[in-house]
This record gives structure tokens, sequence and C-alpha cells, in this order.
């Protein structure tokens, strides 16, 4: 098991060290001069040449992406060609409101995808069979943006319950959190249940075939202790990553759901760095999204070598 | 068994793939209304009623009627047509987008398996670096930096699916490469470069197959959600996902730019995920776990 955590973790830090790579290059893939088109109307030469030098893009490029690394490890993602913040302030300041989206909406796709998951998969072909499978299909096709547009049309404008976009801290006033966030959250979860929905019911269904359950219903448990006791326990396992895979995304921010609703997390300081042309902010949200999702993945992989030990041996 | 035995294999599995396919009610519903779409896409612009851009003041949002069954927007321009135009540039980009993910995928994951040692390493790992990024910020953080438009969409949208495509061949390879046929043709002195052209990848086709179906739902998803965010088609031309965004603001007041052209995204994606999961379901059952767990746009 040591070993095994000490391989994922040499692992994890390489492709950190080539996500890094690939961050610093989308800066020089810009066509011209990134400081001078971030500037735009802005533009004069003593503010050029200080944000310039400011950001270290006078330098050679290999010296730049070494100085780059050294500086990312220390917290330091340079400074924003907008407001001259530092970058790491402007992407942690944004990380609380994508956590709590990300959080809500996992735990609402749980909800739903767990008992109809399990139960479509025990009754395979029955009338809940059916249903969730027109669910999970219907999620997986249906674009996030449209349904969260479908949210704002009924729940904002035509029954008038929810507010149609905004945010309030959960600190501040967690009732006005929670009416900001249920059309957001609902909005990106019901794909994340379609899909755990889908997962759940292929994997109860392959632990179902198996002797085991077989020999547990030859000896006369009961249905009920048959499922609970070893039908769940195994099926679950595999789940397990898929949840996790599901939450990074999520964590990695779910860009057009948070502009729909105007969600000031992640997501949406990437679009506005887009839009702003703010590279250094942009290389900054994608490299903490990309570190966010290697580290749940990371924890996943030992939380799973965990839970079935035949993965630490692989 | 030759290759050519083992490609006459399987050209009788896809036959009989594709009368599995026949009978499913489902797949055969989504392979409808890809031909239907297809057709729209190629004749849209003479089976539009009014051109996409034919400004008119004096019926902005009008509600649906039946001069304008789709309604019209907020510049009086009939929504219908639009919805009719957008199909060539969702199909298009779509097309365009998992072709060069299939190009650039398959020659990294053929490369990769059939070699194997320090040059599948280096290639995994790239490989690795790229799926460390969500799909769509990824995308994003590419047309960026290129600019927006059609273009620059059809080649971030092209990057982000490859990695998956060059997993799904190398594991493939990895197989194929070990069967007797390719020994032969290893002993017998053909080039490396035949040995992958006419021996490894017909027998790795299946699951390429699906992986390509499957994709160009999420290609249409991640060209409309780019689109959304100002990203993908520039204006005037239309998108289904830049009409979404430039009804947002009246959608409470204009519910049919909203319905529509999100619906249009939908039935399309809904119809090429139909017809990737029954070419699945007969092709390649364990190719279950890589796509579902792939199967976002965020």
């Amino acid at each position: 098991m040591g070993r095994f955590v000490l391989r994922r973790l040499v692992q994890s830090a390489v492709v950190l060290l080539g996500v890094t790579l690939v961050v610093f290059l989308l800066l020089q893939l810009v066509p011209g001069d990134p400081v001078r088109i971030a500037l735009g109307t802005r533009y004069d030469q003593a503010t050029y040449d200080a944000l310039r030098a400011r950001s270290g893009l006078d330098r050679p490029l290999v010296v730049q992406y070494l100085s780059y690394v050294g500086h990312a490890a220390t917290g330091d993602l340079g400074v924003s060609f907008r407001t001259g913040q530092p970058v790491s302030t402007i992407v942690l300041e944004r990380l609380p409101a994508t956590l709590s989206l990300a959080l809500t909406a996992i735990v609402l796709a749980l909800v739903v995808a767990f008992p109809l998951g399990i139960i479509s998969g025990v009754r395979n072909g029955s009338a809940v069979d059916h249903a969730a499978r027109v669910f999970s299909q219907f999620g997986v096709s249906v674009p996030d943006f449209w349904m969260g547009i479908m949210g704002i049309l009924l729940f904002s404008g035509v029954l008038a319950w929810l507010p149609p976009s905004g945010y309030e801290s959960l600190r501040d006033s967690p009732s006005g959190w929670a009416s900001h966030v249920i059309l957001p959250a609902a909005t990106v979860g019901l794909v994340s249940a379609s899909i755990l929905t889908r997962f759940i019911r292929s994997s109860v269904l392959e632990v179902l075939s198996e002797d085991y359950v077989r020999t547990a219903e030859a000896k006369g448990l009961r249905p009920r202790v048959v499922v609970l006791r070893h039908v769940l326990r195994n099926a679950l396992i595999p789940v397990v990553t898929v949840v996790a895979v599901q939450l990074a995304s999520l964590l990695g921010g779910v860009i057009v759901v948070e502009v729909l609703f105007a969600w000031p997390g992640i997501g949406r300081l990437t679009y506005d760095s887009v839009e702003a042309r703010d590279y250094p902010v942009l290389q900054g949200a994608v490299l903490l999204v990309a570190a966010l999702f290697l580290l749940v993945n990371l924890l996943v992989d030992i939380l799973y070598a965990r839970l079935d030990p035949r993965i630490s041996v692989r | 068994m030759s290759g050519h035995e083992a490609m006459s294999d399987h050209e009788s599995s896809f036959r009989r793939a594709v009368a599995t396919l026949r009978r499913d009610p489902l797949a055969v519903a989504g392979a409808v209304v890809l031909a239907v779409l297809v057709v729209v896409g190629v004749l849209g612009p003479w089976l539009a009623p009014s051109g996409t851009n034919d400004v008119d003041v004096n019926h902005m949002l009008a509600h649906p009627t039946w001069a304008h069954p789709f309604g019209t927007d907020e510049l009086g321009r009939d929504v219908l047509s639009r919805v009719i135009v957008a199909a060539r540039v969702s199909l298009e980009v779509a097309v365009v987008s998992v072709g060069l993910a299939l190009a650039v995928g398959v020659l990294i994951g053929l490369v990769s398996g059939y070699y194997r040692g320090w040059v599948d390493n280096a290639l995994m790992r790239c490989m690795d670096v790229l799926f460390a990024f969500p799909v769509l910020l990824l995308a994003v953080a590419i047309v960026a930096v290129l600019g927006p438009g059609l273009t620059t969409a059809m080649v971030a949208i092209g990057v982000v699916y490859a990695p998956i495509f060059a997993r799904v061949t190398r594991a493939s390879v990895l197989s194929v490469r070990e069967q007797v046929f390719v020994r032969a043709a290893v002993s017998i002195g053909t080039s490396d470069a035949r040995i992958m052209r006419r021996h490894v990848l017909p027998n790795i086709a299946a699951p390429l197959i699906v992986q390509t179906s499957l994709s160009l739902a999420f290609a249409i998803l991640s060209e409309a959600a780019l689109s959304f965010l100002g990203l993908g088609v520039q204006p005037p031309a239309p998108s289904w996902g830049r009409m979404l965004y430039d009804g947002r603001g009246f959608v409470t007041d204009a519910w049919w730019l909203g319905v529509f052209p999100g619906a249009a995204i939908f039935v399309t994606v809904l119809a090429f995920n139909l017809v990737g999961d029954a070419l699945r379901d007969v092709l390649d059952p364990r190719q279950l776990t890589l796509s579902e767990a792939r199967r976002s746009t965020r």
C-alpha cells in the first residue's frame, strides 16, 4: 500500500509539472504581444515596460518557465494584467463560491442517483428501471446551460420562486445563499446524477451476476440482506471513482453555468479573464483547477486502494 | 489467422452488428433523426423560410405564429430559419473536430501501443497531462489564446478529445499486436508502418467507431458551450449556443428564444448518444467505463 501511494504521488507530481508547462505555454501561444493586447487602449510605453518586466516576459523562454514553476511552487502566480493584484489572491477569493456550488451539486446528484441507480439495477426491467434509463439518457444529452435557462424560465419567470441569478455568501446570509444556489446546483447536479445513475445501475447489475450473490441467495438469505450486505458493498466501490471524477469536474468550475447564473466562482473568473485578455489570471485559474483535479483523483485512487486492496497490488 | 482473415471476420461481425442495430428501435430513431439533421445541414439555406439575418424591427420578439413558427428574436429575425441554418455549423464543427481528434489520437495510440517502451511512456504521460484539465476549461483556454472563431473552436475541441482516442487506440493495439498474424507479418520483414496500417488498424476499428459516435455528441455540446460563451461561431452567423446566449436576457418574456435552439442541441446530442450507445452495446460492451467517466463537457 505504501509503495502504491508513493508511486501515485510521483506520477501526480510528474503530471502536475506537465500541467505547469501547458499552462505556461498558453501565454506563448498568444499571437502577438500579450501585454500589448491586454493593455489595449490603456497602452502607454511606461506602463507597457513596467508590466512586461514585472511579468518576466523580457527574459529567455526557459528562464521564464523555470521562474514560473519556482514561483508557482511558493504560491506566486504573477500579477493580473488588469488590476495589478496578485493572481493567487484573485483565484483563491473565488474558490469558496465554486466549492459551495460543487458540493451542493454533488450532494443533490448523489441523493437522486443512489436510490435510482440501485433500484434500477436490482429491479432490472421494471418501470423504475425504464424511468431511470430515460432519465440518465436525458441527463447526458441535455446541455446543462439549457437546463439552467429552462430553470430560470420556470422558477424565476413563471413561478417567481427563485432569483434568476446572483450570489450571496454562505457566511453572510445562509438563506440568501440557499435561494441562489438551488438553480445552478440543480442544473449541474442533474448531469452528474444521470451519469452516476447509469454507472451505479451497471455496477449493481454486474455484481448481481457474481457467484457469491447466487450463493447468498441459495443459502436462503432474505433478498434485502443479499442486496445490502453483498451487492451494495461491492457494487459501490467502483462508483467512488466516478463520484470523484464528477466532483473534480465540478470543482473545475462549471464555466457556462457560472456565467449564466452570474455565480462568482472559478468558472466565471476564467470567463472574465478571457474577456479581458488577462492572461496571468487565466493561467492561474487553469492551473489551480488542474491541480485540484489531480489532487481529487490522487485521493480517490488511495481511497479506492484501501477499499479494494487488489488495486494496489496490480 | 492472417490479418485479412481477421478483417473478413470483422466485416461479418460488422454486418451482424448492423443487423442487431436495425432491431433496436432507439438506435433506429437516433439514426433517422441524424439522417434528417444531415439533410437539414446540407440544404439549410434553401429550407429556411427567411434569411437568417433579415432584421424586422416591426416584429421584434414576436410570439410563434404561422408566419414565424419559432417566433422572432430581439432583432425581429426568424428563429426557425436561424435554427435550421445553425444545424450545418454544429454538424460541421462536430465532424471536423472529432475527425481531428481521431487522426491525432489514433496516431499517438498506434505508435504508443505498437512500440511500447519509452515512446509509450512519454506519449501516455503527455496524454495524462491533457487529461488533468476539465474538457471545457482547456478548450476555453485554447480558444482564448488563439482567438475566438469557428476554426479555433474546431481545433480546441479536437485537441481536448484527442487523448481519449489515444487511450482507446493504445489499449486495443496492445492486445492486437500479440496476435499471431501480427507476429507473422513481423517475421517476414513487413515494415512497421505497413503492419500498423494493414493489420493492426482494421482490427481495432470497433472501439474507435463507438468512441467516434459518442464523441460527436460531446463535440456538439462543447461547440454549443463555446458559442454560448462567445468563443465559437461569431455573429451574425447563427449557432445554437450563441442564440441561447443572445436570448438569455429576454427569456422570461420570450420563452421561444430559450426553448427552440436548446431543443435542437438536445435532440441532436440525444440522437448521437442513442446511436453511440447501441453501437457500443453491439461492438464493444467493455468500453463503458472510460466513456462514461469522461461523459461530461465541463
